[in-house]
């Protein structure tokens, strides 16, 4: 990797990219401080401040939402676009105008979801609270930006997701489809495929392209990166339950769920030995590459993340755990990837601040690509892996 | 090296056995949930929410309650004994969507109905710390000032009736008449009853002359956990 | 809905077998010798020179 100037590195389409980090950075930092708010929230209950848009029941999905799909989403469009030029060694199909397509339609799916939630216009299902006019609206965005990219699942659970019908088609409000424990399991088959593929899978790409990248050395086992991945979707299908055991779900589907989320415990370090043994007798370069620290500091996290999560999964560890603080604080140890450590729920904020710079430079000059950069950045594509 | 067009090859691949592989497995864990008869007890009692419960029901969406309340009671002792039965398939068989949370800021609400009276949820919801000085619930004031938007009431039960809950078509023809009466002391609510058993009746927010937000947020309350009556219940019955 | 059930029904004995093979086949194309080399090669994507010619 040659440290060599920008001019030739602007024949990959580039300003989308950049646009798409300003996004990051800019949703990044709303939800943080959404995040302190509502955290705030639950501390002082009189700062919902008594006004219904304000209150906590109504701004926490501004905060979810916007960490995982405004943060996250952005973090992973950029990512999956930087990379596939990359690896590719071509432009993006449809050019700058599809990829535009697909910032400028992002974000205004996110803005309506969000304006939506404040007004109170949700379907009440935790990760898929938008309401079907906004789904329809992401679904669009999601196929032009398959189309561009050709390789993420996401749109198509999206739209079993979306199978609510509109009272009326001018109204905002809908009743879901399914019902009862059939809507839980749905729910929560969704639920757990954004969480996983779009945290996990999409850090896993990242991790592949940027620490073999930072550390100037090949992934350990291209085998080993195969192997775990795909054991790690096919197991994933199977662990939606575990977001609810000892519920009225019927026992056999509880059982299925713990034994297969016992089992991604050994993928998930397939995923995490792969990345810190890329590392090996590259060491030194933590002293001086701040972005390979936070590479590093993030799939310890993973590990430990995807450590407690099975073990959260066994069920009697799950009785305790389950509609706890627990569960939220294994949700931020994963999806920041560097929390845990303190008790607050923020640390990862120093991340995305540290990165600003280097990500920016990498962005504007085409040289150290740290690109989508954080540690903590849950996104990323799969072509890191497989291209 | 390999070219450009054999990795495009390999990304179409991949997609397409991902998407296989994802439909499938989404198909089969959940298409026998639907259909296992095993899957909901056979108990009896469960009905079709109210209109007025219903309107309850949106509300308690629209506010997010859910972030901080479960309508899941675990078959535990510990819960058993605070809240009451563990919680049934059947008892949510009805609910689009569900509501069993993830999260328990506050209180289970899975059997709250009854527990307290109407006069004590108008003053907590409106102000929690009014009741429960140490409570971290926010105030939802405002719903006692705003009247309840139902012209669509007959809509959104037959929408409901869409996606499977049996409301008849004289529910739906009734429904804008008995969402008032059910509010409504004055009211001749034996029809209403016999349409809905067990539907709590009377004034909910302490102010007959409005029906309010409260009124239906009270009103959905109040039947939580009431439709099924444990004490006829026998293990059998209970059996997935 | 019948129908769904119908199928679903159909698939889920083959769904296991389905899933086990499709995961086998991955293993053995990923382990097997002849791909050492390429393999290895593919390693280093994510170092291939960012400038490079497209
Ligand atoms: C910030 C989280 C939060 C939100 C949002 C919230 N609650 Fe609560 N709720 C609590 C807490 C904490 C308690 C226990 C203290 C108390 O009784 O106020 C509670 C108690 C209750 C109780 C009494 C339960 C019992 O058995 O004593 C009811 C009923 C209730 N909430 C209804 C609601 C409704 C309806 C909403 C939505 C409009 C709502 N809550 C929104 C936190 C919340
Ligand atoms: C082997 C991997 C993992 C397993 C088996 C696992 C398992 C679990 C379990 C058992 C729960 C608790 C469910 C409950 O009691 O309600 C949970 C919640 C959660 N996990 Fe994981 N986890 C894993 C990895 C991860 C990772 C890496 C992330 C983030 C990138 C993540 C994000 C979440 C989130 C967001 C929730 C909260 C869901 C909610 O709102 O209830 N998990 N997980
Ligand atoms: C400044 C940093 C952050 C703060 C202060 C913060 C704070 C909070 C708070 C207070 C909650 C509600 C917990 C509850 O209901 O008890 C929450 C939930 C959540 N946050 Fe954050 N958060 C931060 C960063 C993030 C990031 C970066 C992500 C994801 C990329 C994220 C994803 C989530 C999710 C998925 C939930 C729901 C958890 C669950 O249901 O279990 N948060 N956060």
């Amino acid at each position: 990797m040659t440290d060599q100037a920008s001019a030739s590195s602007s024949a990959y389409n580039e300003g989308v990219i950049r646009l798409l980090v300003i996004a990051t950075m800019f949703w990044g930092v709303a939800a943080f401080l959404v995040g302190v708010l509502i955290a705030l929230q639950l501390a002082y209950p009189v700062l919902n401040l008594d006004l219904e848009w304000f209150s906590f029941g109504r701004v926490r999905p501004l905060h979810t939402s916007g960490a995982i799909f405004g943060f996250g989403g952005n973090a992973l469009i950029a990512t999956s676009f930087y990379v596939v030029q990359r690896t590719g060694r071509t432009t993006l199909f449809g050019g700058e105008t599809l990829a535009g397509f697909v910032f400028v339609g992002y974000q205004l799916f996110l803005v309506m979801a969000g304006v939506g939630y404040l007004l109170g216009i949700t379907q009440g299902r935790e990760y898929a609270e938008p309401e079907w006019y906004v789904d329809l609206w992401l679904t669009l965005v999601w196929v032009v930006y398959l189309l561009v990219f050709l390789g993420t699942t996401v749109a198509m659970l999206h739209i079993v997701n979306a199978l609510a019908l509109p009272v009326s088609w001018t109204g905002t409000k809908s009743y879901s489809l399914f019902s009862g424990v059939q809507d839980a399991l749905t729910q929560w088959w969704y639920g757990h495929n954004a969480v996983g593929f779009f945290l996990t899978a999409g850090f896993l790409g990242i991790m592949y392209y940027f620490i073999p990248k930072q550390a100037e050395r090949p992934v350990y086992s291209y085998r080993l990166s195969i192997i775990h991945f795909w054991s790690i979707i096919f197991l994933y299908i199977w662990a939606g339950p575990h977001h609810l055991f000892y519920t009225s779900l019927p026992d056999w589907a509880q059982t299925l769920g713990m034994t297969f989320s016992v089992m991604l415990w050994m993928p998930s370090w397939g995923g995490m030995i792969n990345g810190i043994m890329t590392l090996s007798g590259a060491w030194d370069k933590l002293r001086t590459d701040p972005v390979l620290r936070f590479l590093v500091v993030s799939v310890a996290f993973y590990g430990m993340s995807t450590f407690e999560g099975p073990l959260m999964s066994v069920k009697p560890v799950n009785a305790l755990s389950h509609w706890t603080d627990w569960t939220v604080g294994h949700t931020h140890s994963g999806a920041l990837g560097c929390s845990a450590r303190s008790i607050s729920w923020c640390p990862s904020c120093g991340g995305a601040r540290g990165s600003i710079p280097s990500v920016w430079s990498a962005f504007t000059s085409g040289s150290r690509p740290s690109a989508s950069c954080s540690t903590s950045r849950p996104c990323g594509s799969r072509a890191s892996c497989k291209a | 090296m390999f070219s450009h067009s054999k990795i495009e090859q390999n990304v179409i691949l991949m997609l397409v056995l991902i998407l296989i592989t994802v439909s499938i497995g989404g198909l089969v864990e959940i298409v026998p949930l639907y259909t296992v008869e095993s899957t909901i007890e056979r108990v009896e009692g469960v009905r079709p929410y109210t209109p007025l419960e219903l309107r309850g029901r949106d509300i308690y969406i629209r506010e997010g309650c859910y972030l901080c309340h479960s309508q899941q009671v675990r078959p535990f002792r510990d819960e058993v004994e605070r809240y009451g039965h563990y919680s049934l398939a059947a008892e949510s068989m009805y609910d689009h969507p569900f509501q069993w949370g993830s999260k328990r800021t506050g209180p289970d609400l899975a059997r709250v109905g009854g527990k307290y009276s109407n006069e004590w949820h108008a003053a907590h919801m409106a102000d929690p710390r009014s009741v429960v000085p140490e409570s971290i619930m926010p105030a939802y004031g405002f719903m006692l000032d705003r009247p309840l938007e139902a012209a669509d009431i007959a809509e959104r039960l037959e929408t409901n009736r869409a996606v499977g809950v049996p409301y008849s078509d004289e529910m739906i023809e009734n429904a804008a008449a008995d969402l008032e009466a059910q509010a409504d002391p004055e009211a001749d609510t034996d029809d209403l009853l016999a349409r809905y058993p067990k539907a709590a009746v009377g004034d909910f927010d302490g102010n007959p002359a409005l029906l309010s937000e409260m009124d239906a947020m009270v009103a959905y309350m109040q039947i939580l956990g009431r439709m099924v009556d444990f004490t006829d219940v026998k293990p059998e019955d209970l059996r997935q | 809905m019948e129908t769904l059930q119908a199928i679903a029904e159909a698939l889920r004995p083959f769904w296991g077998l389905w899933l086990m093979g499709l995961f086998l086949a991955i293993v053995a194309w990923a382990l097997w010798p002849k791909r050492k080399a390429e393999m290895e090669q593919h390693a280093r994507i994510p170092l291939r020179d960012d400038d490079g010619e497209m």
